[in-house]
């Protein structure tokens, strides 16, 4: 990764104008053709610097719902809960961390209500508590890594 | 500025927030936009739609929040930000949308919310992902943060993850 790369990463976390050519811009300002910030974009992709390129889309603004959700697990059933709460197709994300509660799981529905029901299967199968935290202001989402 | 004008009307007048048309667009770039330098065009030929409706319809959902924006998300390992801390603090409701407006807008923390509390076993009320080079990186920006609450904070923990269990994005169904 060069100079120019760490610019085009900085740029490119910024957001592109929604028009017929939103690359052009941005090339312009680093001295680039379209071409040549298209394939350095691919290769970022390629070398797995960049995850994802394209729309970030908002799931809530869609109708769904993601709520996060903690579990205080004993140690000796930690793995077998574990692979009872993944098996829930709605649940997308799932993280040990270390703390009381000790899982953190984020649940993905379609529509609001579903998430719910869910979170109950949950609580019948594991016998654990779900502590439900869905949030309540959002102040930002994203992140401007300085590279 | 885009030169597509909001049209948040569409979603209030029908009560739908997507159509067949929109969803489409959102399965075929829940990937990725195409890498070419006229991406709304070649989306619009792969889905057999005129390219202004593409441009029209993606500039809607950017103007009533679907999508959030059109940007490149970046792999913070590969960029060295290799720790990550969830800092969770408990902070007094009546200043919480003030002073999650201050952390959120830090550049080094992603994901910041208010979220209820589990009285006793959880007081904390706002939470932020805080990213760096290492952990002694994420302590000093959580202390950056503390500093920042300052009286309004009565508490804070941070808590790393120990291991991944489970980790799949998002799928909308066409």
């Amino acid at each position: 990764m060069d100079s120019i790369d760490a610019r085009l990463v900085n740029c490119l976390q910024d957001g592109l104008p929604v028009c017929p050519r939103p690359f052009d811009a941005i090339a312009a300002n680093l001295g680039l053709s379209v071409d040549e910030l298209l394939s350095r974009l691919q290769r970022l992709l390629d070398d797995k610097v960049l995850t994802r390129f394209g729309p970030m889309y908002n799931a809530e603004s869609m109708g769904g719902a993601l709520s996060l959700c903690a579990m205080q697990v004993p140690a000796d059933r930690y793995d077998d809960i574990a692979g009872q709460v993944n098996a829930f197709p709605e649940v997308a994300h799932n993280y040990e961390r270390e703390h009381l509660l000790n899982m953190w799981f984020v649940i993905a529905t379609e529509r609001p209500q579903q998430a719910g029901a869910v979170i109950s299967q949950i609580e019948q199968a594991t016998g654990c508590r779900v502590y439900d935290m869905p949030k309540q202001q959002e102040f930002y989402v994203g992140l401007k890594l300085a590279v | 500025m885009t030169a597509y004008p909001q049209a948040m009307n569409k979603v209030q007048q029908d009560g739908q927030l997507l159509d067949a048309t929109d969803r489409q667009i959102i399965v075929a770039t829940q990937a990725g936009l195409p890498l070419v330098a006229e991406p709304f065009a070649a989306l619009a030929r792969q889905l057999g739609l005129e390219t202004d409706e593409v441009l029209q319809r993606v500039a809607d959902m950017q103007a009533c929040g679907i999508i959030r924006r059109i940007a490149a998300v970046p792999n913070h390992y590969a960029l060295g930000y290799i720790a990550n801390g969830m800092s969770v603090w408990n902070v007094s409701d009546e200043h919480i949308t003030e002073l999650g407006g201050l952390i959120g807008g830090l550049d080094y923390v992603s994901h910041c919310y208010q979220r209820p509390r589990y009285l006793p076993l959880w007081p904390y009320n706002l939470f932020a992902m805080v990213h760096g080079r290492s952990r002694d990186d994420v302590m000093a920006r959580v202390g950056a943060i503390s500093a920042l609450l300052g009286e309004h904070c009565r508490g804070h923990e941070v808590l790393y993850s120990k291991r991944i269990l489970k980790k799949t994005g998002l799928r909308i169904k066409g």
